[in-house]
């Protein structure tokens, strides 16, 4: 398939029509309450890249990630994916799923049922459905945790499981907004580490929505760098360190570096933004 | 160890209100029989059960009555309110034109209607049976249309991005979220069913047409028979537990594994 022909450098030269995911073509939002939260932006997903957004708080990452999800939209400008509408969505080769800050699961359900509910919603026959989704839950490591409730797992499982339910369509495009936000540093690192796993063996096309810079560094082919008060891009950034990233790249000279870069990037950034900056932490 | 932290709880929660009442019946003898107070002012527990064994197969048939009459209505709220709840939900338009008589209905005292509904029906079953109902449907609407519109919006989200159709969120996501909602509005429904049953009895009942547990009220106080009232009184009370017991029951065999309003332990999440 397309992807295939394409490295997963997100080169700059490459930009060509058919490799786009989801394009941003001028699409800015105001809110009906008249709030101004996103300039018209530019932007196009290219099919494999890793692609973070970062930026202060408030500077419109969440609405950025809501254009593409369609859940937002814009007030003008437009989207398209795959070249087309959102309505073409859902096709094979073009899917796309969303990781939420939170795991959003539905509490009476088993985690079975809650990682199952995208293929039920897609009439995927019962049987076909369960195998998938114990194939979804042994990948980000809950075999065994099927007839659980949410409330019976710990915050960091409950992620995996929402993870698991955004793979388990087998999706193109992966959208995630914070989804290890609330994690400690080191679930969130094995987390991260499993991630870019399921990217590189199913060549998935990712959007993330991060506020750490060293999660930035370690997962992106690509980071985008946000400005508020507008909200708007600021900067875009090519994270060319080498494949495959492990333990020892955050321990490398390379990754401090790309981090320093990328926290001076984020500082002109915030100072850029209007009203009273907002640190990169929360 | 939780399972016994459990059932010491529950075990609690059981045999302290029974204490409580035992109690407060061996105080109430023991002042009625030291004090001697006439059987026609005050009449001791043990006088009030004599009266109700004596008068078992008139208490039993009138009871019957009255339970019809409650679940009747109770049904009927419960089939009329929720459908009420879901049109509601689906159109805000209908909601915001209907809502307001909703009210009007649940602050206009039953007492003051029920004549009218028993003149204008010629049945009185069926007129105690509505006028029981009109007392039941509120908290069924309010609470079920609460509860539908009470949805995770995240979930909402997910289920808009995998493009679920309307009928597909309502039976996955609306009805499940409005479930608790649904049975804490059972809950009061059921004892307001049965007050409501009672009190269009006792306007109906001078009538001469009631028979059931107000109607023995009634009768029992014209011949100043004060056992027999406590023993009605008694028994109606034992109605409105049971039924409370019943839905809670119900209530938990339904959403007690998930939601928190049964949690046991449970850290912050
Ligand atoms: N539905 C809405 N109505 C009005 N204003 C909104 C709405 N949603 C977001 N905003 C505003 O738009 C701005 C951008 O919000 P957004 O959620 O995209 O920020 P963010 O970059 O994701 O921030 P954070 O990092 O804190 O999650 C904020 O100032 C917010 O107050
Ligand atoms: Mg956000």
């Amino acid at each position: 398939m397309l992807r295939n022909t394409m490295k997963k450098t997100a080169g700059a030269g490459l930009v060509s029509l058919p490799l786009a995911v989801v394009e941003v073509k001028g699409a800015q939002k105001t809110f009906p309450n008249g709030f101004h939260a996103l300039d018209p932006v530019d932007l196009t997903v290219r099919s494999g890249e890793f692609l973070t957004l970062i930026g202060p708080s408030g500077c419109g990452k969440s609405t950025l990630l809501g254009l593409m999800t369609d859940l937002i939209k814009p007030s003008s400008g437009q989207m398209r994916w795959w070249g087309g509408t959102f309505d073409s969505t859902g096709a094979a080769g073009k899917r796309l799923s969303i990781v939420f800050q939170d795991a959003t699961l539905m509490p009476w359900a088993t985690i079975l049922a809650n990682v199952r509910l995208p293929l039920d919603l897609a009439k995927v026959s019962r049987g076909e459905a369960n195998e998938r989704v114990r194939a979804a839950l042994a990948k980000v490591g809950l075999a065994g945790f099927e007839d659980r409730l949410p409330r019976q797992l710990s915050g960091g499982m409950r992620m995996r499981v929402s993870i698991a339910r955004a793979l388990v369509t087998e999706p193109d495009l992966l959208l995630m907004d914070e989804p290890f936000g609330a994690l400690d540093e080191f679930t969130r690192n094995k987390l991260d580490a499993d991630l870019l796993e399921l990217w590189r063996d199913r060549k998935l096309s990712i959007v993330f929505v991060t506020h750490s810079i060293y999660e930035a560094v370690f997962l992106s082919t690509r980071v985008v760098v946000m400005a508020a008060r507008p909200g708007r891009i600021a900067r875009v950034i090519d994270i060319d360190a080498p494949w495959p990233r492990d333990e020892e790249f955050r321990g490398s000279p390379r990754f401090a570096a790309l981090c320093s870069d990328l926290s001076r990037a984020l500082k002109e950034a915030s100072e850029e933004s209007g009203g009273q900056a907002a640190g990169g932490e929360r | 160890m939780k399972v016994a932290a459990m059932s010491r709880e529950s075990a609690l929660r059981l045999v302290g209100p029974l204490l409580v009442g035992v109690a407060a019946l061996l105080v109430w003898q023991l002042l009625c029989t030291a004090y001697a107070v006439p059987i026609y002012l005050f009449p001791k527990p043990t006088d009030i059960w004599s009266s109700f064994a004596a008068n078992l197969p008139e208490l039993m048939r009138a009871l019957s009555v009255t339970l019809i009459v409650t679940l009747q209505a109770f049904v009927l709220a419960v089939v009329v309110g929720t459908a009420i709840a879901f049109v509601f939900n689906q159109s805000r338009l209908v909601e915001a034109c209907l809502f307001p008589y909703a009210i009007i209905l649940q602050v206009t005292p039953i007492v003051a209607i029920s004549p009218l509904i028993i003149i204008l029906v010629k049945d009185t079953r069926v007129a105690l049976t509505m006028c029981a109902a009109i007392v039941a449907l509120f908290p069924i609407i309010s609470n079920t249309t609460l509860g539908l519109r009470s949805v995770d919006p995240g979930l909402i989200n997910l289920f808009k991005a995998n493009k679920a159709s309307r009928l597909q969120t309502l039976a996955r996501l609306r009805i499940p979220s409005a479930l608790p909602y649904f049975f804490a509005g059972l809950r009061i429904s059921s004892g307001l069913a049965l007050i409501g049953a009672v009190v269009a009895e006792f306007v109906a009942g001078t009538g001469g047409m009631g028979s059931g547990l107000a109607y023995e009220i009634l009768q029992a106080g014209f011949q100043l028979n004060i056992p027999l009232m406590f023993a009605a009184l008694g028994l109606i009370t034992a109605v409105g537990i049971v039924l409370f017991l019943v839905m809670a029951g119900i209530s938990n065999a339904a959403i007690g594994s998930w939601h928190e309003s049964h949690a046991e332990e449970r850290g912050p999440r």
